[in-house]
């Protein structure tokens, strides 16, 4: 009976097999179908420009000038040149290529590595303190909480450009600083001085944003833990650093790694307040605004930068996410395993 | 049907960049400049922002008598990069839509560089003899007349004629240098200019040099920094520096803040543009000075800058367009635009009008600065000839404000080398 009634079973088993095979396709089709929208729409904001600059680096826009005519002579593929003018600071003169002058954009490239990673460690180093201390202020229970909240949110929700412009005046040789502080310093000008007027105003504007993440995480840890700690005997520093620090650790990650990649393209402060000047004139010119600067003179050569500056930025990310495990992906057990591994 | 997908994707991407890569090679080569036809019809004029509200009442004033060839205003930002980068952007696609273009005296070559000017020869050609010479110069370029002058600037000395007392004008900048020991008697500073790094250090900079006789670039864009007269200039400004006549504070100052120390009293001399006048009459913090303080011509031959006219070489209606820029450059515009905008005129015939200039004094020491005056490099690659001098130059007066040694030949030679650097458009 059984070995009869097997052989009617198993067709409308595999049937069942095939139409859930079949389903599975449709619904796979489908939702093509509704993704391809998006799809396309990314391609052509995201990887026609990226494309399109790439294209553009392996090219020269223009090979000398035509001396009758005085025209542009129409220029083309150049190969790798643009990207090791830049990484090794090479500039053609009259077809032979040589080491760049100072003062020619190339010349100025390993500076504004290092303006550009400068400015990245100090500032996302002292937000991340700051960030942390208001943030614990601002998890506190008492009255005038939400006004505190809502205030602290202000330097964030001011427009960059109109911060800038607020420490440009802040910062100006007969300004308020200079005032109050009864001193005679160039803030825009000096060396140091312009990067710390820098430091300062980023600093200034984009701690609440870290105080906000970094708040989010405090309040998903659970008050028994704190309870359990203090009927444990633990000290404040001890419940900090051993409850604390660890659970909030996810939440400080993503932050912190945010704020970095953020600072690596940061722009609008330093090209408003001082233009990328600042001692002999370039001592806050981060790599952004050489990109900028460099449009003007020659795209190609601009597009070649702006491909190293992702690669860059993209290096850093990556090595975020390997080393310190930050959960980005939503793949939690597969970040904390790096991060245990790491 | 995954496979597919990523088919027509890849597909996509590649078609994508492949218009792009025919965007890319849109760039230099041939001009498409056709010669003669004088296409008439409706235009449109662009510039950068009228803050004096006079350029549409002018263009009411020509729609009025042509129906038929009617002129649309369309005004650019403030920034002069920005309005650069729109018109670059609307060239480089050969758009036909900005017919006549306000151009900057310092972009005549790089756009026409890039067969994007049309000539103003043949059936284009105007009759620019009666314009100041050195103004028609800088709509020039390889011997070919690109642009027409429209309204023109000079530099200024501005100084405090009760400081002055009855001691002479400096025409040079050593005679001027001789009177800072009158400033440092009142307690002000003596000299400033626009020492910030940017393109009024390249003015700065380039005035300097041409009023020792030399110059910056050659006709064919080579350096020309070489030269013990360039030396001499550069010597001027970073002893300047050395000895406190230029104050410390200076190679941070733009036109406005110089301006601000001048206004407060701070400030024996100042060098600045002639729109100054106006603020000085207006702002608060400058009524202790009012009538204090008088403006000569430049001492030494002050830069050019301003505006010209050109016509886009894609332009479908550039019979009209001249006609437009005749009328721009003609007398009644030219003095309507003084009234009403307090521009600097072209047409040379203004300044000795002594019945007009009576009524806008500022124009006699300004046909002073404007009559020995010398245009900024003229080259395609002014971009990076000016950031190649501007970063060279702002380092040796920055490291001269400090009190640290500078070398100006060593100086001026490498800004030679950046300059050529950028001449070979790397």
């Amino acid at each position: 009976m059984t070995a009869l009634a097997a052989p009617p079973n198993s067709p409308p088993k595999l049937a069942g097999r095939a139409s859930a095979e079949a389903n599975r396709r449709r619904m796979t089709r489908v939702a093509y179908g509704l993704l391809a929208p998006t799809i396309i729409a990314m391609l052509v904001v995201v990887a026609y420009p990226i494309v399109q600059s790439i294209i553009q680096s392996f090219n020269s826009d223009a090979s000398g000038i035509d001396p009758k005519t005085g025209l542009f002579r129409a220029g083309g593929f150049v190969g790798l040149q643009n990207y090791t003018n830049w990484l090794f600071q090479q500039c053609q003169v009259g077809g032979v290529t040589q080491a760049c002058p100072a003062g020619s954009p190339q010349a100025g490239f390993y500076n504004s590595v290092f303006v550009t990673f400068f400015f990245t460690i100090v500032t996302v180093a002292l937000e991340t303190v700051f960030g942390v201390w208001m943030a614990f202020i601002m998890n506190r229970n008492f009255r005038g909480r939400g006004i505190l909240r809502a205030a602290v949110l202000v330097p964030w929700a001011i427009p960059t450009a109109v911060t800038a412009k607020l420490w440009y005046f802040i910062f100006d040789p007969s300004g308020v600083l200079n005032t109050v502080l009864n001193v005679n310093v160039l803030w825009l000008s000096d060396l140091w001085a312009s990067r710390f007027a820098i430091i300062i105003a980023d600093t200034w504007k984009t701690t609440p944003f870290m105080a906000l993440l970094i708040l989010a995480g405090l309040q998903l840890i659970p008050e028994e833990t704190y309870e359990a700690a203090k009927m444990d005997g633990s000290s404040t520093i001890q419940t900090f650093f051993r409850i604390t620090l660890p659970l909030l650790k996810p939440a400080l990650v993503v932050a912190i790694l945010f704020r970095t990649l953020d600072a690596l393209r940061m722009y609008d402060l330093p090209a408003i307040l001082t233009g990328g000047g600042g001692g002999g004139g370039q001592g806050t010119q981060t790599l952004s605004i050489l990109v900028v600067k460099q449009i003007q003179q020659s795209n190609d050569s601009a597009s070649a930068l702006s491909t190293i500056t992702f690669l860059i930025i993209f290096a850093v990310a990556f090595i975020f996410i390997r080393v310190l495990g930050a959960n980005l992906t939503g793949n939690a057990p597969k970040a904390r395993r790096v991060a245990k591994e790491a | 049907m995954k496979k597919a997908l990523r088919v027509a994707a890849v597909g996509a991407t590649l078609a994508l960049s492949g218009l792009s890569l025919v965007a890319c090679s849109n760039g230099g080569g041939s001009s498409p400049a056709a010669q003669g036809g004088n296409d008439t019809g409706p235009i449109t004029y662009v510039q950068g922002k009228d803050t004096s509200g006079n350029i549409p009442k002018l263009a009411a004033m020509w729609n009025a008598d042509h129906a038929k060839e009617k002129v649309k205003v369309i005004q650019q930002s403030d920034n002069a990069d920005q309005q650069l980068q729109d018109l670059t952007q609307h060239l480089q696609q050969k758009l036909s839509d900005y017919d006549v273009m306000s151009t900057d005296v310092v972009w005549t070559a790089q756009l026409a560089a890039k067969g994007w000017l049309q000539p103003l020869t043949g059936d284009y050609k105007l009759d620019l003899s009666g314009y100041l010479p050195s103004v028609v110069k800088s709509g020039e370029y390889v011997g070919t007349q690109y642009a027409a002058p429209s309204v023109t600037d000079s530099q200024l000395l501005y100084y405090r004629k009760d400081l002055l007392g009855s001691k002479a004008v400096p025409t040079t900048f050593a005679e001027m240098m001789a009177l800072c020991p009158v400033a440092k008697k009142a307690g002000v500073d003596c000299y400033a200019g626009q020492f910030a790094k940017y393109e009024g250090l390249t003015v700065n900079f380039n005035e300097v040099v041409t009023s020792n006789g030399g110059t910056v670039v050659d006709e064919k864009g080579k350096p020309t920094l070489d030269t013990p007269e360039a030396e001499k200039g550069l010597q001027e400004l970073v002893d300047a520096f050395k000895n406190g006549n230029i104050p410390k504070a200076a190679v941070s100052y733009q036109e406005q803040q110089g301006l601000n120390s001048f206004e407060q009293g701070k400030l024996m001399f100042l060098n600045n543009w002639p729109y100054m006048v106006a603020d000085i009459a207006n702002s608060d913090q400058a009524k202790d000075i009012r009538s204090k303080y008088a403006i000569a011509g430049y001492p030494g031959k002050s830069a050019v800058g301003g505006h010209n006219l050109a016509i886009n070489a894609y332009s479908k209606h550039k019979g009209t367009a001249l006609k437009f820029i005749k009328f721009m450059e003609s007398e009644e515009v030219q003095k309507n635009r003084v009234e009403k905008e307090s521009v600097a005129p072209t047409l040379s015939s203004l300044y000795s009008d002594t019945s007009f200039t009576d009524k806008y004094p500022y124009l006699v020491p300004l046909k002073k600065s404007l009559d020995s005056a010398v245009a900024r490099p003229i080259t395609p690659y002014y971009n990076g000839v000016t950031q190649a001098i501007q970063n060279n130059i702002f380092q040796a007066l920055q490291t001269a404000s400090t009190g640290g040694s500078v070398d100006v030949k060593s100086v001026l030679s490498t800004t030679s080398k950046a300059i050529e650097a950028a001449g070979s458009g790397s």
